[in-house]
């Protein structure tokens, strides 16, 4: 360097030095809130779950009785379709025909157990559609079945209930939203691809919603419920967002 | 470095300028946080089921949603979690706080004033003289490059916030997800936004390092800068 400064070189550097260190600083502060455990401190959790519970509300807000999940052709219908619970496919409960019966309890009128040949005996609907999971993933399958909201009403549920709920054989349960139960494109999936649906996925039959991330669709379901008091549900209690509408 | 060329005696050594009111420095650093936690959370939605078929993941140190150990102790559950609730959280800070920015912008003038005109010519212009070294920082003026930088990171902002929004709700927003080419070409979509939005930080960043005055007037809103030439005449 040749040129005359006026301002002694030290001086602007120490100036630079110390703005440099600034930004670094806050920039470490920033990416700290990223890599560090900020997640777990509790007050944090408690805004983050309120942010969830207003989510919750904001969603119910979108959802509209009358709008359709997309559909999709058979020639989209993916053959390969993905297992996913939170446990290895040969552990999936394996339930028989003969001994199996679907519970009903809470504001239901009729209350009388079902059986499979029964629920295959009610008015089918089938649907392609995008089956979405939180994860990420997803994929177009085929189901078919009676409509949970037909259902309900035939069992003399109470329709003005918040929830209906799920029990399964595997341990796993669920709720969802009144509205969302009647929806037109909620079914009790007693078939996939048009074969009565494999152990794998939900025999003797899966709720398939649509209009919800893929967890909100139980399998295996032994027990619906109706009620006005919130049931949560298997993820649900580990904090994954209770709506979770698509 | 900035070199400083002796300047006639009558002219003030250095002068004070406001540059950001302090609703903009607000806007500026709510939407500083919110971005962050949203890439965060992010890269972390991301590793669980990579959008792109490509063996790329962020590392998990770099993504935002709590100790994976700590998580699972509480709630059985590897981590996803807490980067969906981070996420689906400073969504509504971005959100609100970008739309407010754009009409604070619109009505104030500060985009027609500070944003505006951006010819393609000043852009090759500068673009060339930053390239040289020869481009001049003017504290409160923004150059022909830097004006549709700050168009594009805007841009890639919107169309994030859209794609993400298409990959949220793509059954009540179907037209927007259709709009994105479909729920799995929307990820992409979204991918691709975050990482223009990146590259612009890579940028805004380094050239905050090399002009701090610009850090300090996003700060405090005023910077004093000493009158300087072009800067690649004495190095």
């Amino acid at each position: 360097m040749t040129d005359p400064i006026i301002m002694p070189k030290p001086v602007i550097a120490g100036i630079e030095r110390r703005l440099f260190l600034r930004q670094t600083l806050s920039l470490g502060a920033l990416t700290l809130l990223t890599g560090c455990d900020i997640s777990d401190n509790d007050a944090v959790q408690s805004v983050l779950n309120l942010m969830s519970r207003w989510n919750d509300r904001a969603q119910a807000l979108l959802f509209s009785d009358q709008r359709l999940a997309p559909t999709f052709a058979e020639s989209e219908v993916v053959h390969d379709f993905r297992y996913n619970a939170f446990f290895p496919a040969a552990d999936v409960p394996k339930l028989a025909a003969a001994d199996y019966r679907l519970e009903l309890s809470g504001l239901i009128g009729d209350k009388r157990p079902w059986t499979i040949e029964q629920l295959h005996a009610l008015p089918q609907e089938s649907q392609i559609t995008r089956h979405v999971c939180i994860e990420g993933w997803s994929m177009i399958g085929k189901w078919s079945g009676p409509r949970l909201g037909d259902f309900l009403q035939r069992v003399g549920a109470d329709l003005s209930a918040k929830y209906v709920g799920f029990q399964c054989a595997d341990g796993y349960s669920g709720s969802i939203d009144m509205p969302s139960a009647l929806h037109p494109q909620t079914i009790m999936a007693v078939k996939f691809a048009d074969e009565i649906i494999p152990a794998k996925f939900g025999y003797p039959f899966k709720v398939r919603i649509p209009t919800k991330l893929g967890f909100k669709n139980p399998k295996w379901v032994t027990t619906i419920f109706v009620t006005n008091r919130f049931p949560g549900g298997f993820w649900e209690d580990r904090g994954y967002n209770w709506f979770s509408g698509s | 470095m900035t070199v400083y060329t002796p300047m006639p005696a009558a002219e003030p050594a250095a002068r004070s300028i406001q540059l950001h009111p302090l609703s903009r420095r607000l806007m500026h650093w709510i939407n500083a946080a919110a971005i962050l936690v949203m890439i965060g959370s992010g890269w972390r939605i991301y590793d669980y089921y990579p959008a792109l078929s490509l063996k790329f993941g962020f590392p998990y140190y770099l993504t935002l949603g709590g100790d994976l150990t700590v998580t699972e102790a509480i709630s059985n559950d590897d981590g996803l979690v807490n980067a969906l609730l981070w996420h689906f959280a400073a969504m509504w800070v971005l959100v609100i706080n970008l739309l407010v920015y754009l009409v604070v912008g619109i009505v104030s003038g500060h985009f027609r004033r500070d944003f505006l005109p951006v010819s393609p010519r000043a852009v090759m212009h500068d673009l060339f003289a930053a390239l040289r070294f020869r481009l001049d920082h003017r504290l409160g003026e923004y150059n022909a490059v830097q004006k549709v930088f700050y168009w594009g990171v805007l841009a890639a902002i919107l169309v994030t916030i859209l794609s993400g929004l298409s990959i949220w709700k793509p059954v009540q927003l179907q037209w927007l997800t259709w709009l994105f080419g479909g729920y799995e070409f929307a990820r992409v979509v979204h991918f691709f936004g975050m990482a223009a939005i990146v590259a612009f930080l890579v940028v805004h960043i380094a050239l905050t390092i090399l002009v701090p005055q610009t850090f300090v007037a996003m700060v405090l809103g005023r910077a004093s800068e000493a009158p300087h030439r072009s800067r690649g005449g004495g190095e």
